[in-house]
């Protein structure tokens, strides 16, 4: 409705809550595992979480230019937040181009062809996550060690150049790479060695607890990212339906499968605390515009998430599946949508009108 | 008492602190009053006075049109100035007929009718609150009477006074619950006995204990009648909500309380009922909440009806900047008004200056689907999704979502973060889809009219045709008969 027109309805009142507000409330939740992801490592993390976001920025002004729409929607955060997103997903020593190129997929095929902001079926960052998993597996599965900002073995400025732009030099990532607990279990698995032998060095629970282990940029560390998610829930920014049953959605199956054979399928609470489970459950999978709208539907769409990582990450070709099952269900996310409805007060199910029953007499 | 929950609902701001301590203070009528015909759901009521007329307080000015509709009593002694088009409030700012009195500063009474006794027969009571003008105070104005003659055509066990007073700013019914305790029982005690039902809730919001507690001492020789403390969630004041928190019972769609055997009245009502029926003075003034951000000195006041808004806001000491927005009734369903020339009207139940830091008016953004709006609507809708039908233009797939089963309290819009004005669209399509039905019942009427004529119009051309070969057969055989003669 156009705003220039006098209001000739209310409410003349209001919760206070606006778009760019919540975005930036996100922002803030995800700032203590992005700074720790980037301390963790180092330079070469913080050029390209840099380019991913500057990337997604300038995509959604191009967007917005060639489509004459105004350019506030700018300020709303979004763009920033789909970029921001995208970033802690990547391998941290990835290079440049793949931020760019994944921020560009992310605002332009994402979310603009489908009419921008609010439209689009799937999550713009988990798009071009897909995307870019596809198309550069090298780049996209090269993981290394932590290599803490402060600490003595971190990748120096310079060095990071040539890491992240390609400045100055070569550095051979291969000689660094390291394998992610999930990634290095499905390989000795592949390999036929039982969990309890490919587990026995280097991966421990605390480990995947505190971060300090190989993963994405902003997916290592479970407490950080538990403390954000809760605040966003605390805030009512999200609610607990998703992340709850998303959770739940691996846990359960993990630990069935885990009690029949523990060294085949690990234990649910490494499901739970590996890599993006939890930044899928709280930031990823909740994202609104491609969740259902219903807390029911909220419920079955978490949980179809849940079991669609547990079986992609159990008997699928990659180690890791949040962006597949997150993708799977925003594209079902219209027909939970259709089917789980409130009921309309005063009508059944079906929307016919309640018959006026008898009532006994007082 | 055991109540029922009910799904979403929001919880505005209150802002009641303003007001409610503030006794009720009654505003000396000065200036000219104009009052409207219609203040009431229903067929406006029809003029008896003329230009020049002397009238005395509650004096009927104007009589009821109708089965629904209600008179008009002269709120003071005076003269009529005129029947003519005067600011009303309505949405589109546009004049209305009213009835314009100018004061005589006597208030002058005119002879009470006599008082009822508490055990007066039902139809009685429905009478005397159809003749003092007596309408839904609480903002819905439709006419009391007959409501309580519902008994006629349903049976009823429950009568439930509304209370809840679920509009941020507004305190006058806490007000008036408090000040006026016992005659509000006297009026409650009244329209139960015209509803002939055997139980009488007054539900209060728990945001008003003293309010509560006042009744409930007031309610003690009252066995039938309960005080039962609802919790303030807007919007509990709305009918079905109320009745379901109450008793438990849903009411269908499209139909009444009444078919689930309840009846709700406002609070407010009551006392206009206990001053028709125990004092016998008609509708003449009513109590409503000044306030806002712009108010200068917020306040309840007892208002005599057709008592210009100009004048209620001078007398809370003006305003103190320009108000973003004017408002009759609360800021969740409250209307806009246009010009302070407006005069006070029965269903007013608060005048609202409101400025920015209570509107809390932002730039709306694209919908995310983030699904406050669901969570928010206590009718089980989904209010974003009938709002991008009504958006596209497609009112039929709107109305196949719910668009009718809205109840317009504005949770949704209250609490969308996008700011989206959901119930502005929603108004506009409910519009839209009024005027196509009238379009095309005027196109139906239309049609029978020239099918009634063209029906019409054959008979008479057959009936001719008969006449004219009856005609021509008679001359036949009269030529006939005629040339046999000659032969």
């Amino acid at each position: 409705m156009a705003e220039d027109r006098p209001f000739v309805a209310g409410p003349f009142a209001h919760a206070g809550r606006s778009t760019p507000m919540i975005m930036a409330w996100v922002m803030i939740a995800l700032t203590p595992a992005t700074v720790f992801g980037l301390g963790l490592y180092g330079w070469p993390a913080i050029f390209l979480f840099a380019t991913t976001l500057a990337s997604a920025v300038l995509a959604e002004a191009a967007c917005l230019k060639l489509a004459g729409k105004s350019m506030v929607t700018l300020q709303d955060g979004s763009a920033a937040l789909s970029g921001w997103i995208l970033a802690l997903t990547l391998p941290p020593w990835a290079p440049w181009w793949i931020g760019a190129v994944g921020a560009a997929l992310a605002i332009v095929v994402g979310k603009h062809v489908f009419g921008g902001l609010g439209q689009n079926l799937f999550n713009p960052a988990m798009v071009a996550r897909v995307a870019l998993l596809i198309s550069f597996p090298l780049e996209m599965t090269r993981y290394v060690a932590p290599r803490p900002l402060l600490g003595g073995d971190a990748a120096g400025f310079k060095e990071s150049m040539a890491i992240t732009f390609g400045l100055g030099g070569h550095v051979d990532l291969d000689a660094v790479s390291s394998a992610s607990l999930l990634g290095h279990a499905k390989t000795e698995l592949a390999r036929g060695v039982p969990l309890h032998e490919a587990l026995s060095s280097g991966f421990d629970l605390s480990s995947l607890f505190f971060g300090t282990t190989t993963g994405s940029m902003g997916e290592t560390s479970a407490l950080l990212l538990i403390v954000g998610g809760v605040t966003l829930i605390a805030l009512r920014v999200i609610s607990w339906h998703i992340p709850l049953a998303l959770i739940l959605g691996i846990v359960v199956p993990g630990a069935l499968f885990h009690a029949i054979d523990p060294d085949r399928y690990l234990s649910p609470l490494v499901h739970a605390l590996a890599a993006s489970t939890l930044f899928g459950a709280f930031f990823i999978a909740t994202d609104l515009v491609t969740s259902p709208v219903t807390r029911a539907g909220q419920m079955i769409y978490g949980a179809g998430c849940g079991v669609l990582i547990f079986i992609i990450r159990t008997w699928g070709g990659y180690p890791e599946g949040m962006a597949f099952a997150v993708l799977l269900m925003n594209a079902g996310t219209p027909l939970i949508d259709r089917w789980v409805r409130p009921r309309i007060y005063g009508r059944d199910r079906k929307g016919r009108p309640l018959s006026v029953t008898p009532r006994e007499s007082k | 008492m055991k109540l029922f929950r009910i799904r979403g609902g929001v919880h505005p701001p209150e802002r009641k602190d303003a007001t409610k301590d503030k006794t009720v203070v009654a505003v000396p009528v000065r200036g000219t009053l104009y009052l409207p015909l219609q203040q009431h759901i229903g067929a406006p009521a029809r003029p008896v006075v003329q230009a020049g007329d002397h009238v005395l307080k509650g004096q009927v000015i104007a009589e009821a049109a109708g089965p629904v509709s209600a008179p008009i009593h002269a709120s003071t002694s005076g003269t009529v100035e005129a029947v003519g088009f005067y600011p009303v409030p309505h949405p589109s700012g546009l004049k209305g007929m009213a009835i314009a009195l100018v004061p005589d500063g006597l208030d002058e009474w005119t002879e009470a009718m006599p008082p009822l006794s508490l055990d007066a027969a039902p139809e009685a009571i429905a009478k005397r609150v159809g003749e003092a003008g007596i309408v839904g105070l609480g903002g819905a104005t439709f006419p009391s009477a007959v409501k309580l003659n519902l008994r006629e055509r349903h049976s009823l066990d429950t009568l439930v006074m509304n209370a809840a007073e679920c509009e941020p700013f507004l305190t006058c019914d806490d007000r008036l619950m408090r000040e006026y305790t016992d005659e509000l029982l006297l009026g409650v005690a009244l329209m139960a006995r015209a509803l002939g039902v055997a139980r009488t809730v007054i539900a209060v919001e728990a945001n008003k204990p003293e309010a509560t507690a006042a009744l409930a001492a007031a309610a003690a020789p009252y066995p039938d009648i309960a005080v039962a403390t609802v919790p303030t969630r807007y919007p509990m004041g709305s009918e079905k909500h109320l009745v379901h928190t109450l008793t438990g019972r849903e009411t269908p769609a499209r139909a009444l309380t009444a078919d689930i055997g309840v009846v709700v009245h406002n609070i407010a009502t009551a006392y206009a009922v206990y001053e028709a029926a125990i004092l016998g003075r008609p509708l003449v003034s009513r109590i409503l909440t000044v306030s806002g951000g712009a108010i200068a000195k917020p306040m309840n006041l007892k208002v005599a009806l057709g008592t210009p808004i100009a004048d209620l806001i001078a007398f809370c000491g003006g305003l103190t900047e320009e108000p973003q927005e004017l408002l009759s009734g609360g800021p969740m369903m409250g209307q806009p008004l246009r010009s302070t020339a407006i005069p006070t009207v029965k269903g007013m139940n608060g005048v609202l200056a409101l400025v920015p830091a209570d509107t809390r008016r932002g730039p709306a953004h694209a919908c995310l689907r983030c699904g406050t709006c669901v969570a928010a609507c206590p009718c089980g809708l989904l209010p974003f999704e009938i709002a991008a039908h009504v958006r596209n233009g497609n009112f039929e797939a709107a109305v196949d979502a719910g668009l009718m089963d809205c109840i317009g309290c504005g949770s949704c819009a209250f609490a969308c973060p996008s700011r989206i004005p959901l119930v502005q669209n929603f108004h506009h399509a409910k519009g839209h889809l009024a005027a196509q039905q009238r379009a095309q019942s005027r196109n139906e009427e239309a049609r029978r009219l020239v099918q009634a004529k063209t029906a019409r119009q054959e008979k008479l051309a057959a009936e001719r045709k008969a006449a004219a070969e009856a005609k021509k057969a008679a001359a036949a055989k009269a030529r006939a008969a005629a040339e046999k003669g000659a032969v």
